[in-house]
């Protein structure tokens, strides 16, 4: 089993937002979180990378058997954790070959592995860089500097297949990609797919199913996972929206 | 300044203390502490100066003792008691003083090697003419022969005096007046040394010319005194770096740096300052108050100014250009960092005489602990400056919530054709910047100096390779600890 959360509570400056997450999901399983605006989604995604600014109150996250909760941010990213931004940030003046080499160097050295050297990094970017048919130029630009809305989410994605990460938390890589970028982002994250790596992706369209297929959907309101059901769920929200998830889990 | 002045007991102004000074420093060659016309007539005695030397060091002391000390920029330090000052010391044996590397001080060594900069492969690798000061007195000099076969003269200032003494008396103050500025005027009456440049017409500098200068024995004051001259059509590249071990004492700086850029001439004047900066508290670090100017005299000059600074306790500095000759290039490119109890009070001054004349100015201030940080610039378009252009960019980055930024621009225009552009912006390290780096692997200490450099990067690039990675280190070794 790749995660475990189980009946996690959290709160952003006393308001409780999680309020009971249950969460399991299986190595090489595609899971997507579906869910209105304001529900949670971003922060159950950031709680899992370990971003500050959250109070988990109660509850627990297992990951690959080790408490996840008592981890940095950069040790989770070594253990093979990775979050695709719902909005990347912009680091002007940083390279980003040169940040990603950073991170890969610093899980490589924290594993005991050999460091890569500027040859093998470079070699190793612009084949990734083919996957998500990210222009070569982007390898040598600020990170995020400048880049449109659905450059940065294509980048995202870049870095992810960079990382090779074990759990890849994608928050609405679909969203701000035009059709065509869509159809090659999720292409790439399809090659991406394996037995080995779990992917929960966080969207608000049935879309991206169409072309990442889920195993399992869920639907996060209220702070809470109030139905899960499989790829032919996320077309029933289509059609029907919320609500109706809300009155079932009240009756 | 006229306080302390008044304080001091009459027998300090006899001079019978000094006689005995003098003897019993003879085995030192350290002057004991104290400033007066007896104290200006040994150092230049002791340099075998020409009379219209000691002359024009008189003149300037008289106008120095006539002078306020400024306390108008923006830092705050205790009143410097100028007569606790002893204005020469030279090391122990000049005649014994290292010949090479090998014997300087293994702690300044130490603090290169940390800053992954060991010298001797600079110096063998990187072709860099190294110019020590140490103290007060050159002791080394190499890669003569070689500027020589190109016609350059690179030495102390102190050799050009007696070697080059037209080129000297033709070009020294002309481009900072004795009577400048406080700290210039104190310059001019007590200079011991530093280095002499002339780039002859026509001559590309066949290497990077680099002085590093060292603050050494306790209580000494250093006051080098700079010149460089480019010939028409000539280029020169000028190294400053500088480093200096623990203290316990504020120790003054007082440095004066000309340059002359005749037709077509370039100089490209690249400084990294990391002295002491003093302790959390703030004790113990140096303070730099230095003149820089270059006077772009001929037609079609360029000076540009680089400098990373993050050493001393206070730094009060505005390398400055006077664009005198038609069509003539003044740049600034600065980064400035402050932590602890640093206060930093830098710019630039840009004034446009000349026709067409071009100015650019980029200044990056990063302020961390309880570091205090002022850009003072002043661009001004002179009645004659037709068509005179300038491009100003002020960047501060702060960490953390105790630090501060300001930004005091000046702009004088007498001249409607003038064209003027100003940028200014103020950010703060996001924690979303620091929290995007983690989540790819990166360490929190690490992701700020990959920020900090990212935001210094318009300015590392302006200066020359080896000082280029040199200023990345010393950003990060700076910075350790830093944040929090
Ligand atoms: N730092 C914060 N301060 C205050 N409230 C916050 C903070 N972070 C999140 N919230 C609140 O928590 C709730 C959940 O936010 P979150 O971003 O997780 O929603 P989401 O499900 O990702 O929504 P969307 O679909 O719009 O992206 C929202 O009401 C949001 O306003
Ligand atoms: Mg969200």
């Amino acid at each position: 089993m790749m995660i475990k959360i189980e009946n996690l509570h959290a709160s952003v400056d006393g308001k409780e937002i999680l309020k009971g997450i249950n969460l399991t999901i299986g190595a090489g399983e595609v899971h997507a979180i579906m869910g209105p605006n304001g529900s949670g989604k971003s922060t159950l995604s950031n709680i899992i990378a370990g971003r500050d600014g959250y109070t988990v109150t109660s509850g627990s996250i297992t990951y690959k058997g080790k408490n996840l909760l008592e981890m940095s941010p950069e040790q989770r990213s070594w253990e093979g954790i990775f979050l695709a931004f719902q909005y990347p940030v912009e680091i002007p003046g940083v390279n980003n070959t040169y940040l990603l080499k950073a991170g890969v160097n610093a899980r490589r050295k924290h594993h005991g592995e050999q460091e890569l050297d500027a040859m093998e990094f470079l070699q190793l970017v612009r084949e990734k860089a083919k996957l998500v048919e990210l222009d070569p130029s982007f390898l040598s630009r600020g990170v995020n500097e400048g880049f449109s809305g659905g450059e940065k989410k294509r980048n995202e994605i870049f870095q992810m297949a960079v990382l090779e990460p074990s759990l890849a938390l994608l928050d609405e890589t679909d969203s701000g990609l035009d059709i065509d970028a869509l159809r090659i982002v999720a292409g790439g994250v399809n090659k991406l797919r394996s037995s080995d790596r779990s992917i929960v992706m966080v969207t608000h369209y049935q879309r991206l199913l169409d072309y990442i297929v889920p195993d399992v959907v869920h639907v996060l309101a209220d702070g809470k996972i109030l139905k899960t059901g499989g790829k032919e769920l996320a077309l029933e929200l289509e059609e029907r929206g919320y609500d109706w998830v809300r009155q079932e889990a009240a009756a | 300044m006229s306080e302390t002045r008044q304080e001091r007991k009459p027998e300090e102004f006899t001079g019978r203390e000094y006689e005995a000074g003098f003897v019993t420093d003879i085995e030192t060659d350290t002057l004991p502490p104290g400033l007066n016309e007896d104290v200006i007539r040994h150092i230049s005695a002791k340099k075998e100066e020409p009379e219209w030397l000691l002359n024009w060091r008189l003149e300037a002391f008289r106008h120095w003792q006539t002078m306020q000390e400024p306390h108008w920029a923006h830092v705050n330090y205790p009143p410097i008691d100028y007569q606790a000052i002893s204005y020469y010391s030279a090391p122990k044996s000049q005649k014994d003083g290292p010949k090479s590397l090998d014997e300087v001080d293994p702690k300044l060594l130490e603090t290169y090697a940390k800053l992954g900069i060991p010298l001797r492969e600079q110096e063998f690798l990187a072709g860099v003419a190294v110019d020590a000061v140490f103290d007060s007195v050159s002791v080394a000099t190499t890669f003569k022969g070689k500027l020589k076969d190109a016609g350059v003269i690179f030495c102390p200032i102190s050799e050009a005096v007696r070697e080059y003494p037209e080129l000297v008396q033709q070009y020294l103050g002309t481009v900072v007046p004795t009577g400048d500025n406080f700290y210039a005027a104190l310059n001019s009456a007590v200079f011991t040394d530093g280095s002499f440049v002339y780039i002859p017409k026509g001559v590309r500098c066949p290497m990077e010319l680099s002085t590093y200068f060292r603050i050494n024995a306790l209580n000494t004051g250093q006051f080098e005194r700079t010149l460089i001259i480019a010939d028409e059509g000539s280029y020169v590249s000028y190294l400053e770096g500088c480093t200096a071990p623990q203290r316990d004492e504020n120790q003054l700086h007082a440095a004066v740096v000309e340059l002359v850029a005749l037709d077509d001439a370039r100089i490209k004047y690249s400084t990294v300052q990391n002295w002491y900066p003093g302790d959390e508290n703030g004790v113990g670090g140096i303070y730099n108050f230095v003149t820089k100017r270059a006077d772009c005299r001929g037609a079609r000059s360029r000076v540009s100014w680089t400098q990373v600074e993050t050493g001393s306790a206070i730094t009060w500095k505005y390398p400055s250009c006077i664009l005198r000759g038609d069509d003539s290039v003044g740049e600034f490119y600065s980064v400035a960092l402050t932590k602890m109890r640093q206060e930093a009070d830098t710019g630039t001054k840009m004034i446009h005489i000349g026709k067409n004349t071009r100015s650019t100015i980029v200044s990056k201030g990063i302020s961390a602990g309880f570091g205090q940080q002022s850009y003072r610039g002043l661009v001004r378009i002179g009645k004659s400056a037709e068509g005179a252009r300038n491009y100003t960019q002020c960047d501060s980055l702060l960490i953390g919530e105790n630090c501060g930024a300001h930004t005091f621009p000046y702009v004088e225009v007498k001249n409607p054709t003038a064209t003027m552009e100003h940028e200014a912006t103020t950010s703060k390290i996001g924690e979303d910047q620091l929290f995007y780096c983690q989540s790819r692997g990166i360490s929190e200490e690490d992701a700020v100096n990959m920020i900090v450099n990212g935001f210094c990067k318009d300015v590392f690039n302006e200066l020359p390779m080896e000082f280029a990675v040199e200023a990345n280190r010393l950003m990060e070794v700076s910075l350790e600890g830093a944040v929090g």
